[in-house]
């Protein structure tokens, strides 16, 4: 079994932790994994995107072939829509449906939307405005993995939420909390 | 054995502790920079005290590790592909005096210029100076050719150089860790004829490493790293080379009927191209970066024999290899994939909102405006970003510290106003004796150090003048009423424009600092504190 994942945003939305929880994951669980980061000048407010790969076999390339990914995980709706080359019709989208406009020629809200919507298998939510109403604004990428927690398969959402335990520990018991409820509130509100 | 996650780069850096290290010599630079900040973290290396400051740029990094070397101790310099042109002085040397400590020299290439302005490949270097080179394929693989590279540095008194590309350095895998080996004990070398290099040693040492050279290509025949692989039952192979990580690529394909020679320790083991040669009658040369072997082999096996790779176009002739271009290599079809979208446009990286290059660049957009002859001529680093809108500010961008000495170029040609805009850890690196010329020749330019108290594109390093630049200017000479401060604010901008408009009615070498720290590292410094 293999699951290979795109995670996308802006420079600077997080995408790197959603990668190290998943990381953390699969390296408790025995799962192989490779995952090409973006450092440098393009996390300066640039488009960013981590290949994530998960196997229960040897994993080769650190990049993940066009057509072959089977989620893409963005903090951002166009910078979901930047790697359908990346994906099948079987793949799954998962993203925040907040918008992110640092650019002056960003496109048509509604075109986008209507873009987006059109996919054959999508879920969005606005996960900046779920992470304000829950008081929990630093943890919005943690709402978008537990969105995206029932479409990994190869890891379960009970193998990530220890992950994120393990991960945010040494920053203290009410990060934790936080982040889990993050997870928590983007599982629920994310099955179709 | 421990298992870990961790980068290329992280994995280089624990198999350098492990393997004894003593010292890390390095300049910032995409993609090498997690190497030594990994080594500054690592409860290991602060307990043994290995060296791990940041150096003020490649070339006394070089020197410093050789140093560290001549003292017997085992020493990693560490830098970007372009820090190899800033050392080259140091590092070809260093094959010709010799190590006596084991001596790695790590070049970070990045193909795509993801983070740089070429894509040129340190293998080359590696042939320049006549010395082993290895090419990593893995994480696991970088982690162990630390410890052999540093052996084998020790048994040919030679130094070694690793060359990574940016796709293994900023990618993550597991990585079997090996237990830590005790550091070389210090041990300076008695022999000063190795390292006074006058022309009659020089000469001597010379030969030395020509006669070398069969040990060396012995070293890469033999070597674990490189081995001859069939995949498939037909009888008619295609053969492969696959170079570093060009290998992981060649494997993702899955290549039936293929005889694969995968290369990661160089001189090129030519036994083993031969061997393929004779077993094929075409081979495919894949790798990331120049088309150094596919030259190479073409030296071995004949003009008439197949060779296809990058210079036939078989593969793409610039940019890093992916999945797809190698798979298509192979004549296999691509994926179906869903159609690119059509509401997606590009989000180019910029300047920090709040950053202070944004208010230097909007004082030298008021004031150039006023100079219709007015050319900013810029450095490398985040204020590269004023190259794109809504700055648009500058009119180069070539190499560290390019800066003044082109502005100065220019002035001498005639050129008013020449303005130069450089970062205070750039203008330490190489632009210190750029403005001695300047000075010395009395050129007509304005010279703009945009001091934010650190090396901000790679992350925040420490930058080796904080607190020194008004000492550094004047101490080169530049005249005390022509080296200005100014606070880059918003609500400064009056006093800004001024300052910047009477040093460059100043005919002379003028200086302005404009100075306030990075919020990134403010933030992460406020962060620290809680």
């Amino acid at each position: 079994m293999k699951k290979d994942i795109i995670l996308s945003g802006v420079g600077g939305q997080g995408i790197l932790s959603i990668a190290t929880v998943i990381g953390e994951a699969a390296t408790e669980s025995g799962v192989n994994l490779k995952q090409a980061e973006v450092h440098g000048m393009s996390q300066r407010g640039g488009d960013v995107q981590s290949n994530l790969r998960l196997s229960t076999e040897e994993i080769f390339s650190d990049l993940i072939p066009q057509g072959a990914a089977d989620i893409i995980i963005s903090m951002e709706p166009m910078e979901a829509l930047r790697y359908l080359p990346y994906i099948n019709k079987e793949s799954w989208v998962i993203t925040s449906s907040n918008t992110f406009i640092n650019i002056p020629n960003y496109p048509e809200e509604s075109k986008l939307f209507s873009e987006l919507s059109s996919l054959p298998h999508v879920i969005q939510l606005p996960i900046e405005d779920l992470a304000k109403e829950h008081k929990i604004h630093k943890s919005a990428n943690m709402i978008l993995l537990g969105m995206a927690a029932p479409y990994i398969e190869i890891l379960t959402p009970d193998q990530l939420r220890s992950a994120i335990a393990t991960i945010f520990a040494r920053k203290g018991e009410k990060v934790v909390e936080d982040n889990l409820k993050a997870f928590d509130l983007g599982l629920e509100n994310g099955k179709k | 054995m421990e298992k870990k996650l961790l980068l290329g780069d992280e994995a280089i850096a624990l198999g350098a502790i492990n393997a004894g290290l003593s010292g890390v010599y390095a300049y910032p630079g995409t993609p090498s920079t997690e190497i030594t900040e990994f080594i500054q973290g690592n409860a290991l290396a602060q307990e043994r005290g290995v060296h791990s400051r940041w150096c003020t740029n490649e070339k006394t990094a070089m020197e410093a590790a050789l140093g560290m070397s001549y003292a017997g101790k085992r020493a990693l310099v560490c830098m970007k592909h372009v820090g190899m042109n800033v050392c080259a002085d140091a590092f070809v040397n260093s094959a010709v005096t010799g190590v006596n400590g084991g001596l790695i020299v790590l070049a970070a290439d990045d193909p795509s210029m993801h983070s740089s302005q070429n894509e040129q490949d340190s293998r080359f270097y590696g042939k320049f100076a006549m010395i082993p080179v290895f090419e990593p394929s893995t994480q696991q693989e970088a982690y162990d050719m630390m410890s052999d590279a540093f052996e084998l540095s020790e048994r040919l008194k030679l130094p070694v150089l690793m060359r990574v590309v940016t796709r293994l350095a900023h990618s993550r895998a597991a990585v079997q860790i090996s237990a830590p080996q005790e550091e070389k004990p210090f041990s300076p070398d008695n022999d000063r004829t190795h390292w006074v290099l006058l022309p009659v040693n020089a000469r001597r040492q010379y030969l030395g490493l020509v006669d070398k050279q069969p040990e060396i290509e012995q070293a890469s025949e033999k070597s674990k790293y490189n081995k001859l692989e069939c995949f498939g039952q037909g009888e008619k192979k295609l053969g492969v080379i696959a170079c570093g990580i060009a290998y992981n690529y060649v494997r993702e394909a899955r290549p039936t009927d293929v005889e694969v020679l995968k290369l990661s320790q160089y001189p090129m083991p030519v036994a083993q191209i031969q061997q393929l040669a004779k077993d094929c009658d075409r081979i495919i040369v894949v790798e990331d970066g120049q088309p150094v072997v596919e030259e190479l082999v073409r030296t071995v096996v004949g003009a008439d024999y197949a060779v296809e790779g990058r210079l036939n176009g078989k593969l793409p002739r610039t940019g890093e290899l992916t999945p797809d271009s190698v798979a298509k290599a192979f004549g296999q079809a691509p994926f179906a994939t869903l159609p690119a979208a059509e509401n997606v446009v590009g989000r180019p990286p910029a300047l920090c909102q709040g950053c202070g290059h944004r208010d230097v660049y909007t004082a030298l957009n008021q004031v150039a405006a006023e100079y219709p002859g007015a050319r900013i001529f810029g450095d490398i680093g985040c204020y590269t970003l004023g190259a794109l809108p809504p700055f648009r500010s500058i009119d180069s961008c070539v190499d560290m510290g390019a800066s003044i000495t082109m502005a100065k170029g220019a002035a001498d040609a005639g050129l008013f106003p020449a303005i130069a805009v450089i970062g205070d850890s750039t203008f330490t690196h190489s632009g210190m004796t750029g403005l001695l010329d300047a000075v010395n020749d009395k050129s007509n330019i304005t010279v703009i150090i945009s001091d934010n108290l650190t090396t901000a594109m790679t992350g925040g390093q420490d930058s080796a003048g904080t607190n020194k630049f008004e000492a550094i200017c004047l101490g080169l000479g530049v005249e005390p009423e022509h080296v200005r401060v100014v606070v880059p604010l918003p609500k400064n901008m009056d006093e800004i424009t001024k300052t910047i408009r009477d040093e460059i009615n100043y005919n002379g070498v003028s200086v302005i600092i404009p100075r306030r720290e990075c919020l990134r590292t403010l933030a992460r410094k406020s962060r620290a504190k809680k």
